[in-house]
């Protein structure tokens, strides 16, 4: 607040000053009224739940085998899933922002696709693909491959529903930056992965690690897509987010409320990394944006 | 750029950390003494118990170690999953046609039903009405139901078994009360007039009933209806038993292609054989199930009201007829339920 104002005096008069104090506190009062309601309240209740009988009960429930298979699964899940789409990605971003070609405007808009389409249509799109029924699938089942109702089943529809992030953040991005730097770079005689390593990457590293921050949150907690291609096996192919809400369909609401603690903490460490990147994008590149 | 080569390299660090936890994932196939069960939605709590109880049996016989997988859903889902896919070994579901339509995918014997004790069932249950606490709508039979004002919770009879058994009851009570098949439809029309919400199972159902508290009287399984008592206290609620109902027979059957695939047929068989045994009976009755065995049912027979109890048999003929006549597509309750 303090540096803010500072900041804003050095330059011209800020506007804000002509707001009257009642109009401040009260959009300060609103904006806390807010977050109470819709995140600490919810938060608070998540660990409280978790918590109501004891730390013994809430530490057995995290540490038990089907819940830590769970949460084996889910980080495996997101390990594959986030490296993949890093590099579809960078792929998708550079080919659409530095190339000119025919059916790029559409390719532009199916790239949203998995945003648009229900995660539920999502997973049954892999089920009807890859599931017994067709001839692929069941030739996949008579070699003994197994994809859906197993892991690779649960990678390939998080891959699915996360794949736009990366993508998304660094089009924008690159197209911003357009090519004078990499042509610069080739004139001077740089060959094309030493143009990648050397300008591009360092160019986009905060936009490329912002949309690998987003897309595994959304791996970790992905519920729709995921539940219709697991078969629900508990200990083999539950991720947290399944875990939690078979443990609440038994009645075991601790239990439930206890690894739901796990999600809140993966995503508080999400939260962490993503404004831990923003002081340092602040940090070192001054003078962008 | 420095900063930059320092964050990649912890990157390729992460990267090589989870393939390696991936490499002992890898390792976690299939072996012959893993048994996948997949099962309806309310029985979730006595095969737990099964399976404990056969592990230890089978470890006794035959010194080897058995991990039976679980997994729960509504009854067609599960079907559904199944000829998808999913590689069960056996299939406990909640009523024959779900088998069927396994069977009709070819991956198993159409007379699978024939080939354990009591076509393939060994346990029965049937339906009831749970109430809240001192029944304050008066609720004693079918015909309550009807009433206007009264909210009536039931799952979807297109993906719940247990949705189907308390539609063929509804259907049934009517039927053999006035014999007619017009009328009973019209009673399960009015019936689904009070339905306000149509879960997918049985346990979504409850759920709706006990922790939403929707509605004013939840048409549920017997078992799943004293495993609410034993959850929320009889303090809260109370099980109507209705005079007359429906003889519900949840069968098992082994999923021959699956078994075969995996090398588990015989320790298949043994799983499902050994639920027709005298200790696997007293399981199923501690779980608030019908069991099959003279024995048990007799030790237990306090706990189970005297309700009449009519058979699909009695009234619709297979269950492959009833699911023609009443669930699929443009069948009766597409005819009845208008959202």
């Amino acid at each position: 607040m303090q540096t803010n104002t500072t900041l804003q005096e050095q330059r011209k008069a800020p506007l804000k000053r002509n707001d009257p104090p009642a109009v401040q506190a009260i959009l300060i009062l609103l904006t806390l009224l807010f977050f109470a309601i819709f995140i600490f309240m919810p938060l608070g209740l998540v660990f409280a739940e978790g918590l109501r009988k004891g730390v013994a009960v809430y530490l057995e429930a995290i540490r038990e085998p089907f819940a830590l298979s769970a949460v084996k699964l889910t980080l495996i899940t997101a390990a594959i899933v986030v490296p993949l789409n890093a590099v579809f990605g960078v792929t998708a971003a550079w080919a659409i922002s530095k190339f000119s070609f025919k059916g790029k405007t559409l390719l532009v808009s199916l790239l949203d696709l998995p945003f648009a389409v229900s995660p539920v249509i999502a997973g049954l799109i892999f089920v009807l693909l890859l599931g017994t029924r067709t001839g692929f699938g069941s030739w996949l089942g008579d070699h003994g491959i197994k994809i859906i109702f197993s892991t690779p089943g649960i990678v390939i529809a998080t891959l699915f529903v996360t794949f736009p992030f990366v993508a998304r953040e660094l089009i924008p991005l690159m197209e911003a930056q357009g090519r004078e730097e990499e042509e610069a770079a080739i004139t001077l005689g740089a060959r094309g992965w030493q143009v990648f390593s050397r300008i591009t990457l360092p160019n986009i590293r905060w936009g490329l690690m912002y949309g690998m921050i987003l897309c595994m949150a959304r791996s970790i907690g992905e519920f729709g897509a995921v539940s219709v291609v697991s078969g629900h096996i508990r200990g083999m192919t539950n991720t947290i987010p399944l875990h939690v809400e078979i443990l609440y369909s038994e009645y075991n609401y601790t239990a439930s409320f206890a690894v739901s603690t796990i999600l809140v903490f993966l995503a508080l460490v999400t939260i962490a990394i993503k404004s831990l990147m923003e002081k340092n994008v602040h940090n070192h590149q001054p003078t962008q944006h | 750029m420095k900063h930059f080569h320092r964050h990649t390299s912890r990157l390729t660090a992460g990267i090589a950390l989870f393939s390696s936890l991936l490499g002992t994932a890898a390792q976690a196939a299939p072996a012959a003494n893993t048994l996948l069960n997949v099962s309806y939605d309310p029985t979730r709590e006595l095969y737990q118990a099964e399976n404990a109880a056969f592990a230890g049996y089978w470890k006794q016989k035959t010194g080897q170690t058995v991990t039976i997988n679980q997994s729960h859903g509504g009854s067609g889902k599960q079907a559904r999953a199944v000829i998808d896919g999913l590689e069960a070994d056996v299939v406990t579901l909640a009523l024959a046609y779900d088998i069927d339509a396994i069977a009709d995918s070819k991956l198993l014997a159409t007379n699978w039903q024939q080939r354990l004790p009591q076509n393939s069932t060994p346990y029965t249950s049937t339906i009831v009405f749970v109430v809240r606490k001192g029944n304050p709508k008066g609720i004693r039979n079918w015909d309550d139901l009807v009433k206007p004002g009264i909210g009536v919770i039931t799952p979807n009879p297109k993906t719940s078994g247990g949705a189907r058994w308390n539609y063929l009851a509804a259907w049934g009570y009517k039927q053999k009360q006035t014999g007619s098949a017009e009328q009973a439809k019209a009673f399960v029309k009015a019936i689904f007039k009070n339905v306000p919400v149509l879960d997918t199972g049985a346990r979504g159902s409850t759920l709706t009933f006990t922790q939403r508290g929707l509605g004013d009287v939840l048409i549920a399984w017997e078992n799943e209806a004293h495993l609410i008592l034993n959850e929320f206290g009889a303090d809260k609620f109370e099980i109507v038993a209705p005079p007359v109902s429906i003889l519900a027979e949840p069968p098992v059957a082994i999923v021959d292609r699956n078994v075969d695939k995996h090398g588990t047929r015989k320790l298949a068989e043994a799983y499902l054989n050994f639920l027709y045994t005298p200790q696997a009976q007293e399981i199923i009755a501690k779980n608030s199930y019908r069991p099959r065995s003279a024995a048990a049912a007799k030790k237990y027979a306090s706990q189970f009201p005297n309700i009449k109890l009519f058979t699909v048999k009695d009234l619709f003929g297979t269950w492959r007829q009833a699911q023609k006549t009443h669930f699929s597509d443009g069948g009766t309750f597409d005819q009845i339920y208008t959202p």
